[in-house]
């Protein structure tokens, strides 16, 4: 595309944006007009969670083919957010160099929970890639201040975040703001694919499927002297179920999300089984070693979900739709009927669905169009994750809208380095843990 | 290379069997006597590729190679060894070993204990052999290039170390034709004339060399035991074909170069230093040269790939 093309569309797009701010809403799009009345046609980014997921996701973001600047970065320690801007700004990174792209003077990296607040403003999209558990409430800012958004998944860690996702998702749609969910497999060439071709009926109605995120798990931050509980928590944020929302939610929810999608439709109940068994040290917070999940959708059909985090053993990372006239393996990405390949992907064919995500969504931002709402979905797979959570925690049924209504919230009051978390240790520095029959959700 | 060395005698160099300390583990190195060779391909090689010349005559040193590739018996007494530190960066001063997987990159192929290990980054396979040094005193690298390719052709200079027909390749090594997309348990099919076994499939192999297309062409006639040294992470040399590639590639004289692509789906930045997510088809094996260096050239050597 010629660059004279991009713009006029962006004056097209700047047109449409300027109608719908007037006839919607009441408070102004205050960075939109910086965006309209930008004397370039630059795309202004501001990162919110600069680990290593949301370097990779403003990596992929300033290596899109679009005119996109990095202006501002936030995120809860100053540790992170240097370590994030140094490598960005790394001209020998060797996965690319976007140096010239990254344009954060130190006046606009913020630090702290209210980061997120002050970066906002100064951009036109903005990357969410905090822990989950802050989603709902940078989500709704993000919306709130009319910005085109890339959200990590998951969207939230309880019920209530998950209805705060939905009701932002709502104003996202009215102001036309695109967002793009990172649940990459949406953007990645062999599902894309699969999903056509299961449409298409090729293996008949979806009756099950089995879905799996067995493998080693992932690291511990140790407790360092003069920590407050907060920060350690915030540290080690992948043990505590208000940040994380158990690893069900954190990475299982790639699988239960393929099968969500592929089927059209999300569970109406789950019940399961659970537990800690071999990560039961006090360095592992509170979350499952192992989670086990029968989903089943208004249909009847059923989703076997399964994820475990426990060294040693077979790992797993898959999806299998068994359908009326055949299956489809998403790792083999082909469909099957009785030992006949009726579908094979060429897997040279295979992108990176990671840069894929960024490189759609601002290219539809460049040329002023409205591509992308994967909110809605997203929080619904999110809350089929937190749903399998509330069944293997509990050990009983537990019913999709009923928790989706509940208003559970697992969220602190404060935020603030001084303040207690939701979940405190006991004297000995264990936390307490969900017990099957014993722990209580919608009973 | 003599400096602080210990030359064995000559009825000392013979295949032998390790086992790896504190395991049940084993492996064969196979003797591999010095010798002369041609590197790269004639013009006439059906499938040659530019970087294959201009050939050139190389000598090289005598040095064991392991007779498969790295198993995971092998390398999982090295990757889940609980005694050995677990670090995100790779550290250069001691032994560390790899982070876990984030997702599990045989894909599914499976993790037989006989199957070959895959999916590691060149200083991951470097960071195994300085492991098994310091557990057993004997140095461990990566072959050279030249290494490489003088034990597959086993003295041969034909396009495979059986001759030149393509369609045979497949009672020698693993490829596209027949390997059902997945990689098998190493030593199933027949060796070369040395011993060693999957040289050209089952899964492509490290070595230490940094990539250059006109390698060759740098090289001197009758260079000893040459070695590009290592410059940035990428590209450096793999060598052999995969059960991926066709026939046609897996020549003796096939040059591979490291790509960024390898781990392109590694979402998080920096990327593992220790995994490639889209290397599957990566895998090594070891050499111990006859003449080892000095305990500090060996770390200095070690250092120079891990840093």
């Amino acid at each position: 595309m010629k660059k004279d093309e991009v713009k006029t569309d962006r004056r097209t797009f700047v047109k449409q944006t300027t109608m719908l701010a007037g006839g919607l809403l009441a408070a102004p799009f205050l960075s939109n007009a910086g965006y309209m009345s930008s004397a370039d046609d630059t795309i202004k980014i501001a990162l919110i969670g600069c680990g290593g997921r949301g370097t990779g996701a403003a990596m992929q973001a300033l290596l899109s083919k679009q005119n996109v600047k990095l202006v501002a970065m936030a995120d809860a320690f100053e540790d992170r957010l240097t370590k994030c801007y140094n490598l960005l700004t790394s001209e020998d990174n060797e996965d690319g160099n976007v140096k010239a792209r990254v344009n954060v003077p130190e006046a606009n990296r913020f630090v702290g929970f209210d980061a997120y607040t002050k970066a906002m403003p100064l951009a036109d999209v903005v990357i969410l890639a905090t822990p989950p558990g802050f989603r709902p409430i940078h989500f709704a800012e993000a919306v709130r201040q009319g910005k085109h958004i890339f959200m990590e998944k998951p969207v939230a860690t309880d019920p209530a975040g998950v209805k705060k996702v939905l009701e932002a998702a709502e104003i996202a749609k009215q102001k036309k703001l695109n967002v793009v969910v990172g649940l990459q497999r949406h953007y990645q060439n062999s599902y894309r694919e699969l999903y056509k071709r299961v449409q298409d009926g090729m293996i008949g109605e979806i009756t099950s499927g089995q879905v799996w995120w067995n493998n080693d798990g992932v690291w511990v931050n140790p407790r360092q002297a003069g920590q407050t509980e907060m920060e350690y928590q915030m540290r080690n944020w992948y043990y505590f179920n208000w940040l994380c929302g158990d690893h069900i939610n954190e990475q299982h929810i790639h699988n239960i999300d393929v099968m969500n999608w592929f089927k059209g439709a999300f569970p109406v109940k789950a019940q399961g089984m659970g537990g800690r068994q071999v990560r039961t040290g006090k360095e592992y917070g509170e979350i499952y070693d192992h989670h086990y999940v029968e989903f089943q959708y208004a249909d009847g059909s059923i989703m076997n979900s399964q994820c475990r985090h426990i060294k040693g053993t077979y790992a797993k990372v898959d999806e299998q739709l068994v359908g009326t006239k055949g299956t489809m393996f998403a790792g083999d990405a082909n469909l099957v009927s009785k030992g006949k390949v009726l579908y094979q992907f060429d897997k040279t064919k295979e992108n990176d669905p990671y840069q894929t995500e960024h490189d759609e969504l601002f290219a539809a931002i460049a040329k002023g169009q409205y591509k992308f709402a994967d909110a809605e979905r997203g929080a619904r797979s999110t809350m089929t994750a937190i749903l399998g959570r509330m069944a293997t925690y509990s050990g009983q049924v537990v019913e999709f809208d009923k928790a989706l209504n509940s208003g559970l919230n697992i969220m602190p009051t404060t935020y603030a380095w001084d303040a207690n978390p939701p979940v405190m240790p006991d004297s000995n520095g264990f936390y307490p843990i969900a017990t099957p029959g014993v722990t209580k959700y919608l009973m | 290379m003599l400096i602080g060395g210990w030359p064995l005698l000559a009825q000392d160099f013979k295949t032998y069997d390790e086992t790896i300390p504190k395991t049940s583990v084993t492996f064969k190195m196979v003797a591999i006597p010095a010798g002369n060779f041609t590197i790269g391909s004639p013009f006439s090689e059906p499938g040659r590729e530019e970087d294959e010349g201009p050939q050139k005559k190389v000598q090289v040193d005598a040095f064991w190679m392991g007779e498969h590739e790295v198993t995971f018996a092998e390398w999982d007494a090295f990757f889940r060894n609980m005694d050995v530190p677990q670090t995100k960066p790779i550290d250069v001063d001691a032994v560390s070993r790899p982070t876990a997987q984030y997702i599990d990159l045989t894909w599914g192929m499976g993790r037989d204990e006989k199957q070959p290990s895959n999916s590691m980054s060149q200083a991951a396979a470097i960071m195994y052999c300085k492991w098994l040094y310091k557990l057993t005193g004997t140095f461990y690298r990566l072959p050279t290039e030249a290494e490489w390719e003088y034990a597959c052709r086993a003295g041969t200079t034909t396009a495979y170390p059986y001759g030149d027909d393509a369609s045979a390749l497949k009672t020698y090594a693993f490829n596209k034709d027949n390997s059902g997309n997945k990689f098998h348990k190493v030593a199933q099919l027949k060796p070369n004339k040395w011993g060693l076994y999957d040289m050209l499939g089952n899964l492509s192999e490290w070595t230490l060399d940094q990539y250059s297309a006109d390698a060759y062409a740098k090289l001197a006639d009758g260079s000893k035991d040459p070695l590009a040294a290592p410059g940035p992470r990428y590209p450096r040399v793999v060598r052999g074909g995969s059960y991926q590639t066709d026939a046609a590639s897996c020549r003796c004289a096939n040059r591979i170069s490291s790509l960024t692509d390898w781990n392109k789906r590694d979402p998080q930045i920096p990327k593992s230093r220790w995994w490639l997510t889209d290397g599957m088809t990566i895998g090594f094996r070891i050499v111990r040269p006859l003449v080892s260096p000095s305990p500090e050239e060996i770390d200095k050597f070690y250092a120079r790939y891990l840093k």
